[in-house]
């Protein structure tokens, strides 16, 4: 099962090798890892999405996370209230035949076109898990060139 | 003052009385400032051994044990010390030297990424980029490796750092908002132990290195009489719980004694402190001890639930948490049938080997060493049979008094850390137990003792084979030696070389006298026994058995 895990370490080089570090060695699998300074510039936020194969699993990664000096706290957010997003970027195929399928999409979901060439648009999205799945799906259909994705970010409300 | 004073006024303050290293070109100001240092520096002849001498410093003594190498091989030579110190949750500060800032990152002369390199084997690690901040990573570096779980910490320093100047600035405390270990247990959680405890009819403590880390070895005594429970204990518990007392089981697991290992099988309650259920101990894990519940104290969280389903978890410090435990339980259980029954495996299945008159057990030789320093010896092994034999065979009565790389496994540990407690405990006689591949392993470090006068004795019990493997291969390899047979220097001309006194034992008569004259002798004595070469540690339960699955040994 998928887990949307909140860190809050410090600001400081290293931290994010220690991180990755600590999943490689124990063989824990990151889905998705995203880092940014917080409100305070002494902290930054990572949130990771983990995949773990049962609650033992989980809670070592909770607590080993936790034993990190340069972690300051650990938070799942998985069964707590909370809000996630992702920004999506790809470059996609683009034909007059496609056009039709492709306003769809822009109608259906938060989906910005900001660059337009010849054969190809490059679009840009910030959803949240299901609608990223839904436009995954139809991307696919219509033809994905290059994707960049920057992993889940998640607040408590 | 400059960065290499700024360093050896911060180890001063931190009360270092003995630092173990090597120099070279990136500590080159460090050196410089030893030379005025207020501490003994030791030099060993490897930078692993500064490590491994450190390390049982620490050990034997509690107090954090420092070594100091240059970058590069110098750093990486420590690893393996860094990485037994971690396994084994040591108390180690180590100091690297590191190329100039500005070359860092350059494949300079000497350079390795040691912060990269030991970042999964430390507690914490620092590479110090600002001389403005160095005073305040020592502090915080002895903080973090003294407190909580223990572990070693790396201070990696630049030599223009080292040169840099600044004002000294000690920081009178030491605040990590990421750090902030659990000491106490939750009282919800020691009240549902007290209750689990008294409800118990087959209770078994299970006592691990945290308690001797911790000084909890009284609480633990009070603690197994109070409820008339056994206690058995782990390689590093040792010494947690006097072997001679009515109530210990001696070790338990894969060369456990086999008592120790019926009765937690048995027991229907295992009280677990500060150990971790290693997979040494539990051998197969879906099977073991079925009908037990388990109260799992550590100081360390991650270590809770981990191997074993755990039925209260208590956080906190083994001598913290066994006093809270101590005020809430009202008396003892009703254990009389269960310690009979456990008595009953003592008796019928003692630890044992054949003795013969002709060939020297190794058995024999520990079982007389036991009984010339009544146990009050500091007995540190190397790593294989000869650890095993040391493990089961001297009776530990005293806490740091067994020196072993237990979660690690490190051959050649033993003879630089019997030379680390040496400096610790100038009072007491420290005994290397090894064998002749792991002494082969660290032996340079003879120099070192000669040297500096530190007396310490080794046991090397000869068997011409790397007898552990050797035993594997024996049993599981249809006896099949591959690479397992191997000759050593003439280890009594040797010591003569370096200064210090070989003896040779070939006949059984010859064993107490060679071990009373050695014990004697102001000096560092190797003594060499010629043992029976195809002697096997029994019991011994096959990897990935039931630990109740013994073979060999059991009467």
């Amino acid at each position: 099962m998928k887990h949307t895990i909140s860190v809050l370490v410090e600001n400081k080089f290293g931290v994010l090798a220690r991180i990755s570090g600590l999943f490689s060695a124990r063989g824990y699998n990151i889905d998705s890892l995203a880092v940014g300074e917080t409100e305070d510039p002494s902290v930054s936020r990572m949130t990771i999405v983990v995949n773990a194969a049962d609650e033992r699993i989980l809670e070592q990664i909770k607590k080993q996370l936790n034993k990190l000096i340069d972690v300051i706290s650990v938070l799942d957010l998985t069964k707590k209230k909370h809000y996630d997003r992702e920004l999506i970027m790809a470059k996609i195929n683009f034909s007059k035949t496609l056009e039709p399928k492709i306003s769809k999409i822009t109608k259906r979901l938060p989906v910005k076109i900001i660059h337009r060439n010849k054969d190809s648009y490059v679009i840009e999205a910030v959803l949240d898990q299901e609608q990223a799945k839904d436009l995954m799906a139809s991307l696919e259909e219509i033809g994905i060139k290059e994707l960049a994705r920057t992993g889940r970010i998640a607040l408590e409300p | 003052m400059n960065g290499a004073q700024i360093l050896i006024e911060c180890l001063k303050r931190e009360g270092v009385e003995v630092m173990f290293g090597y120099p070279g070109g990136q500590v080159l100001p460090i050196f410089d400032a030893l030379y005025e240092a207020p501490f003994r520096f030791i030099l060993t002849r490897h930078e692993q051994a500064a490590a491994h001498a450190a390390d049982g410093y620490a050990r034997a003594t509690g107090k954090t044990g420092v070594c100091l190498a240059t970058s590069g091989p110098g750093a990486t030579n420590l690893v393996t010390g860094i990485a037994t110190a971690y396994m084994d949750s040591i108390p180690m500060v180590a100091i690297t030297g590191q190329v100039k800032t500005f070359l860092i990152g350059n494949d300079a002369f000497q350079e390795a990424d040691v912060t990269g390199i030991t970042r999964p084997i430390t507690k914490h690690n620092y590479l110090v980029k600002d001389i403005k901040e160095l005073a305040t990573v020592i502090r915080e570096a002895f903080h973090i490796a003294n407190s909580g779980r223990p572990g070693p910490v790396v201070v990696d320093i630049p030599s223009d750092i080292q040169l840099a100047q600044a004002d000294f600035v000690w920081p009178e405390k030491v605040e990590i908002r990421g750090y902030k270990p659990t000491l106490f247990g939750h009282p919800g959680q020691i009240k549902k132990a007290a209750k689990l405890i008294a409800q118990s009819k087959k209770p078994i403590i299970y006592a691990g290195g945290g308690v001797i880390i911790s000084g909890a070895h009284e609480e633990l005594i009070e603690l197994a009489e109070k409820i008339k429970a056994p206690v058995t204990m782990t390689l590093l518990g040792l010494g947690a719980f006097p072997v001679d007392h009515d109530l210990s089981l001696g070790m338990l697991g894969m060369h456990g004694t086999a008592y120790a290992n019926f009765a937690i099988m048995e027991s229907d309650l295992i009280i677990a402190v500060g150990a971790r259920f290693d997979d040494r101990v539990t051998g197969r894990v879906d099977s073991f001890a079925p009908g037990a519940k388990v109260i799992h104290i550590d100081i360390d969280p991650s270590s809770i639930s981990k191997n074993i389903e755990v039925d209260i978890p208590i956080v906190g410090d083994a001598k913290n948490v066994l006093g809270q435990l101590l005020e809430e339980i009202t008396g003892p259980a009703d254990t009389g049938e269960w310690l009979k029954k456990v008595q009953m495996y003592k008796t019928r299945h003692p630890l044992s080997y054949k003795h013969t008159d002709n060939k020297i057990k190794p058995q024999y030789i520990i079982e007389q060493l036991n009984d010339l320093t009544k146990g009050e010896a500091i007995i540190t092994t190397e790593v294989g049979q000869n650890q095993m034999w040391a493990a089961q065979w001297y009776k530990y009565i005293h806490p740091r008094t067994l020196i072993s790389s237990g979660g690690l496994g490190t051959m050649g540990f033993g003879f630089p850390a019997a030379m680390g407690a040496k400096m610790g405990c100038p009072d007491k006689t420290v005994i290397d137990i090894a064998g002749d591949g792991s002494i082969q392993m660290n032996i340079q470090e003879l120099a070192t003792c000669v040297c500096n006068k530190i007396n310490v004795k080794v046991v090397i019990l000869n068997n011409f084979y790397l007898g552990m493997v050797r035993q594997w291969q024996e049993l599981f390899y249809k006896k099949r030696y591959s690479h397992t047979c191997i000759t050593g220097p003439d280890f009594v001309k040797l010591a003569e070389a370096y200064g210090a006194v070989g003896i040779r034992v070939t006949e059984i008569k010859e064993v107490r006298p060679a071990l009373e004259k050695a014990l004697a002798i102001d000096n560092t004595v190797f003594l060499d026994f010629h043992i029976e070469p195809e002697e096997n540690v029994f019991p011994m339960v096959p990897a990935g058995e039931a630990i109740n699955k013994m073979i060999g040994g059991l009467a």
